[in-house]
């Protein structure tokens, strides 16, 4: 279970809400409202005041590293920092054919990747270190239809093994087809939707 | 060999080449004319009271004096590594990471081979302690600008692919290792080029005034390799401090990448 208490930044304001294993929470609000925010403050990137708790353990009782590796922030933007795919990987058993990729993806250079490429491989390599939480930034906004269902059939699957996952979807469509909870933050705070 | 003494004429007829350079420099729309004149005539007014200075230094043996002139020199290199920042590490961390790392590796190695190397007695005698700590300065100060520039920068520009190893589970120093390892080489390659070439493409600086100033090539030679030396040591050393020490402070106690800490322009 992640337990968010009175989560804020001098960026967005108090948030607060629960998760339990296998949960999956929708978040949705106007560009600029701190979703991008929210999601980097839960995995500790970016200066933030309140309380994060996992499995009732406080998040500042753990190294800051591993609690990125159990609570793994997953940007709209993927980067990478070696010139090979399987580089990226620590596990040697990713099921790259899951996603619709190449198997043989893994030699290849990442530069030759294409955007939507890099995208299912960031969610692949999110997993590869089979996280607790998942905090996902608009992943699917760079990806064709059939792709998306791709990756929401993993999560879906992820979900079932416990994973939990919040998610940050602008697609109305897609909420209603994940979401066990939505919430909207917009400049009245964080909320459940009405 | 006689000391062959240089005129305020002949020295003027060198200045007219900078004049020649900032002339081009305007008329090739480079900006740097006013930058150009005002390092010259800098170089003009501190060597000029330098000279003064050391005649009045070299006479007397205080202490506290040089103490104190060291300290002056530590200071102005420790801001103009500051000044040579595109991207400064605000408050006190801006000229402190320059000035304390010049000051471990400068100050130090200046030591070691005062006692150790060149042994004079006392060995704070100005006549050697000063030229060697300046020497040191200037060198050291090049290799750190140079390295805690390119950490910087390249920090800032690579802000993704380090939060991409932080949100892996990686800890800051992994996350930073090749920024590190590069900006570290880009401080250290200035002296080792130099080494290369010594005495082959270009003869050094510190060798040429000895000779023209009389003294024998072989002696003027062996100084020049003890200087290479130290000033290898001192770059590497001090490199090496100011990347630690930055990068350490490019991170927080959570091990987020905190480029907050930098300032522009």
């Amino acid at each position: 279970m992640i337990s968010v208490k009175n989560l804020h930044s001098a960026l967005f304001n108090s948030v607060n809400f629960e998760a339990e294993q296998g949960q999956c929470i929708c978040i949705y609000g106007e560009s600029g409202s701190g979703k991008t925010l929210l999601l980097r403050a839960i995995a500790d990137l970016d200066p933030n005041d309140g309380s994060v708790e996992l499995d009732n353990q406080p998040r500042d009782s753990i190294g800051a590293n591993q609690w990125r590796r159990q609570v793994t922030y997953l940007p709209a933007e993927s980067f990478w920092w070696h010139n090979s795919v399987g580089e990226h990987f620590e596990s040697n058993d990713t099921d790259w054919s899951i996603l619709g990729l190449s198997k043989q993806i893994a030699e290849w250079q990442v530069s030759r990747l294409s955007s939507g490429e890099r995208q299912r491989l960031a969610l692949l390599r999110a997993l590869d270190h089979k996280p607790k939480v998942l905090l996902l930034d608009e992943v699917t906004a760079n990806l064709d239809e059939d792709n998306t269902m791709k990756v929401e059939a993993l999560i879906k699957s992820c979900l079932q093994q416990g994973l939990i996952v919040i998610w940050v979807s602008h697609d109305k469509a897609q909420r209603k087809r994940i979401a066990d909870l939505t919430y909207v933050i917009d400049k009245s705070g964080f909320h459940r939707e009405a | 060999m006689e000391l062959i003494s240089l005129s305020v004429l002949d020295l003027s007829l060198a200045a007219c080449l900078v004049v020649l350079l900032a002339i081009l420099s305007w008329h090739l729309q480079l900006g740097l004319e006013k930058t150009l004149i005002i390092a010259a005539s800098r170089s003009v007014i501190q060597l000029t009271l330098l000279g003064l200075v050391l005649k009045q230094l070299f006479q007397q043996s205080s202490l506290p004096l040089i103490g104190l002139i060291s300290l002056i020199m530590l200071t102005v290199a420790g801001y103009e590594v500051m000044a040579r920042q595109g991207k400064k590490f605000s408050g006190w961390w801006g000229m402190g990471i320059g000035t304390s790392s010049m000051f471990l590796s400068s100050f130090s190695i200046t030591l070691l081979a005062l006692f150790t190397i060149i042994n004079v007695d006392p060995w704070y005698t100005p006549q050697y302690l000063i030229p060697l700590l300046g020497m040191l300065l200037g060198n050291t100060m090049n290799g750190i600008a140079v390295a805690l520039n390119n950490l910087t920068s390249t920090a800032h520009a690579q802000k993704g692919q380090i939060e991409a190893r932080l949100i892996q589970g990686h800890t800051w120093q992994e996350a930073i290792t090749h920024i590190r390892r590069e900006a570290l080489k880009s401080g250290l390659i200035p002296i080792i080029n130099s080494m290369t070439t010594a005495g082959i493409v270009s003869l050094p600086g510190m060798m040429t005034g000895q000779i023209l100033a009389g003294s024998p090539p072989m002696e003027a030679a062996k100084y020049q390799l003890l200087i290479l030396f130290m000033i290898a040591a001192g770059t590497g050393l001090g490199s090496l401090a100011a990347v630690w020490i930055g990068s350490a402070r490019l991170f927080d106690e959570r091990q987020r990448l905190r480029l907050d800490r930098l300032k522009t322009g």
